[in-house]
């Protein structure tokens, strides 16, 4: 496994007006390796997965990506939807944003609009449904099956989205966003609202995701069960600063995340969530 | 009005009869202008009376009515509770389709069957005209989710290109067709840029805006489009070059010498009515294999949730503008039919009722479904029609019957989607026609 750099965040600024969600954050993301930022509420995690997506134009700062095919990426320079079709960065959202009136075979179809759409010419070779568009729709329908599959949502494909549990649309969010064919997936809190059950096999999805597709993974998450198990490294925001950043294991003894945790006013998650 | 009791459980006399006596209550301040007062002609001048044994027999009829009516709506309900539930097959595809080929087969019969019979020819390309042009709104409004109260505009953009078109260059009716639809196109791009940003209320503001900007520009520059006074004598289409005239030019055919007949007014009503079905088909054809392209897909994905497109890296920009294009060209072509077909057209024709006629049509539809604006075009065109024969009160049928049919079906008529594409390829259906 190569720890080579995958993306470098540097000096990263994030202004809203007088507030500074992020100051000056310099993370690495290495390549084929999970990494998992934490950090207690309002700490800015979640600025600065929409600064790297695209989402936020940052204030200063730079993100280089390695692109294994493309090469190095400005980031911060791509904007809206380019960072996920050029730079093949992919992300999912805290709230869930499936397409809920279609099914989940279609939200997996339109995640890979961009290829499609080029197979249709302009929607001309659709209408006539010429050979080059459907062998296009049969490999992208290939794509979506083969992820379909591998998250356990086969037997649901032709159900609409919207219409199931919270834990499976978890899921199908991730197999959404896997058929964009990410090079950077940056989840943010996948294991929100899942049962203990539910969590663990994330941990092995994200696991299996990581060590057999060599897909590098970006995690924000409060769930410890899941930072501590999967995660390896991890970088802890407080005030849209980097206060500590290490392998799990130099984390859960860190006494500034601790004091960041039990310290300050944050209810959620005490003492008993950094030691699980 | 929380006095009116909406409660779950089996009601009381007593609030049926609280419920009941709200309603009358209600009833009485209506009717007071509605019914008690009335205008009388007095030899010329007009003196006001009043009918209070009528205002009261009124009053009186919603309270018996309304208390009937919880009475009977309680034991259906309370009788349903108590029926097993059953298990439900759902056979809506199979159904839609069914009712589709019907609809189809009727459409086709009518005019064979009502041929000697004017006003109802006339009135079904009126319905076929409203379901184009839902059918194009279905695009931007059911599809992409864009509410755009302004379609109207595109409707009169295709119809005044065809008239000046004509006017000018002498352009027939084919030749306009296209030079229309992309010229609306145009439009709905040039409407789309602007508004990219906005969404829901805002958009449907500016969308507003939009129609009655096209619509004063058509009344005040009158040097292009002859003003309020409209421009006229448009030609009619002709059947490839022949037209339906009772006296053909010197040397040309019309229609009734080519093929032996004898002239019949009815000729050009009835090639009318298959012309606009046959461009409502097409639309029909082409709008559903749209939508199961990447481009329907991303429409509906963007009407779904705009955020998670771009995080697909889908150009939502391209999307939206392709959604106000296509749909405003698919107007733009019922335009220049509505133009051809009229012979004259002004700014009159493209008001926002229009446009508001549209909308309902689609929304009464079942938003995206296709079949359901068929339904809903029926429903909208005939039912005032069918309303004549009650006079003042047609408009206020016509006001009752929009509101029960949102009650029962708030969404819409057809309000079930068909996926476009499956993964088991067993269960196919489809929703044309």
């Amino acid at each position: 496994m190569s720890s080579a750099t995958l993306l470098s965040v540097e000096n990263l600024t994030m202004r809203f007006g007088g507030l500074t969600a992020i100051d000056d954050l310099s993370v690495s993301v290495p390549a084929g390796k999970i990494t998992a930022i934490i950090g207690p509420n309002g700490a800015g995690k979640t600025t600065f997965f929409n600064c790297l997506t695209g989402f936020y134009k940052p204030t200063t700062g730079s993100v280089r990506l390695v692109h294994p095919k493309k090469g190095e990426m400005r980031l911060e320079t791509l904007t809206g939807h380019r960072v996920a079709r050029d730079a093949q960065v992919v992300r999912t959202f805290q709230n869930i944003r499936l397409f809920p009136k279609m099914t989940v075979l279609e939200n997996l179809i339109v995640a890979q609009h961009n290829f499609l759409q080029e197979a249709s010419r302009f929607s001309i070779a659709g209408i006539f449904r010429l050979p080059g568009y459907r062998k296009a729709e049969a490999e992208a329908l290939k794509t979506a099956a083969h992820w379909l599959d591998r998250l356990g949502l086969t037997g649901i494909a032709d159900v609409a989205a919207g219409d199931l549990p919270y834990g499976t649309q978890r899921r199908i969010e991730i197999a959404r966003a896997l058929c964009v064919d990410p090079v950077l997936l940056c989840l943010d809190e996948p294991a929100a609202g899942l049962n203990p059950r539910e969590s663990a096999e994330l941990n092995t999805l994200l696991l299996s995701l990581c060590r057999e597709e060599g897909i590098a993974i970006l995690l924000i998450e409060h769930d410890m069960s899941v930072v501590m198990n999967v995660s390896d490294h991890i970088c802890v925001l407080n005030y849209g600063r980097k206060i500590a950043e290490g392998t799990p294991e130099e984390i859960r003894n860190d006494p500034q995340v601790i004091k960041a945790y039990l310290g300050e006013d944050d209810e959620e998650t005490a003492s008993g969530g950094i030691a699980a | 009005m929380s006095a009116v009791i909406i409660a779950r459980h089996a009601r009381t006399p007593a609030e049926r009869f609280k419920d009941a006596a709200w309603v009358a209550f209600i009833a009485l301040l209506l009717g007071i202008p509605m019914v008690g007062l009335t205008t009388v002609d007095e030899g010329g001048a007009l003196a006001v009376h009043t009918r209070f044994g009528m205002l009261g027999a009124f009053v009186g009829a919603s309270f018996v009515g309304r208390f009937i009516f919880r009475w009977i709506m309680d034991q259906v309900r309370s009788r349903r509770a108590a029926k097993p539930a059953v298990v439900k097959v759902d056979r809506t595809p199979q159904a839609i389709k069914v009712i589709g080929w019907a609809v189809l087969g009727a459409s086709i019969a009518l005019p064979i069957v009502f041929s000697e019979n004017r006003y109802v020819i006339d009135t079904a390309t009126t319905v076929l005209i409203y379901v184009m042009l839902g059918w194009g709104l279905n695009v931007v409004v059911g599809l992409a989710g864009l509410l755009d109260l302004g379609y109207v505009a595109f409707y009169a953009v295709g119809a005044y290109t065809y008239a000046l078109l004509f006017s000018h260059f002498g352009w027939t009716f084919w030749e306009a067709l296209p030079v229309a639809g992309a010229m609306a196109a145009t439009f709905g791009i040039l409407l789309g840029y602007p508004i990219l940003r906005l969404r829901g209320d805002y958009l449907a503001i500016v969308t507003l805006g939009f129609g009655e900007i096209i619509r004063v520009i058509l009344v005040n520059w009158t040097e292009l489009s002859n003003g309020p006074n409209g421009i006229g004598s448009i030609p009619r289409p002709t059947l490839f070059g022949l037209p339906f005239d009772r006296n053909p030019a010197e040397g040309t055919q019309s229609f009734a010498t080519f093929f032996g007949l004898d002239f019949s007014g009815m000729h050009r009503i009835i090639f009318l009515y298959y012309l606009i079905l046959v461009l409502a088909l097409l639309t029909n054809v082409f709008v559903s294999r749209l939508r199961k392209l990447p481009v329907g897909r991303a429409w509906e994905a963007l009407r779904e949730d705009e955020i998670a497109c771009k995080a697909m890296g889908m150009n939502v920009t391209n999307v939206k503008l392709s959604a106000f294009a296509i749909g405003a060209m698919l107007g733009g072509f019922a335009g220049v039919f509505f133009a051809a077909r009229q012979g004259f057209i002004s700014p009159e024709s493209f008001t926002f009722t229009e446009s508001a006629t549209i909308l309902a049509i689609v929304v009464l539809g079942g938003m995206g479904s296709q079949l359901g604006v068929v339904l809903a075009a029926l429903v909208l065109v005939l039912l005032p029609e069918l309303g004549r024969n009650f006079s003042e009160y047609r408009m206020l049928m016509f006001g009752a019957a929009m509101v029960l049919i949102m009650v029962w079906k708030p969404g819409g008529l057809l309000a079930s989607r068909e996926p476009t594409i499956r993964l088991n390829k067993a269960v196919t259906a489809g929703g044309e026609a």
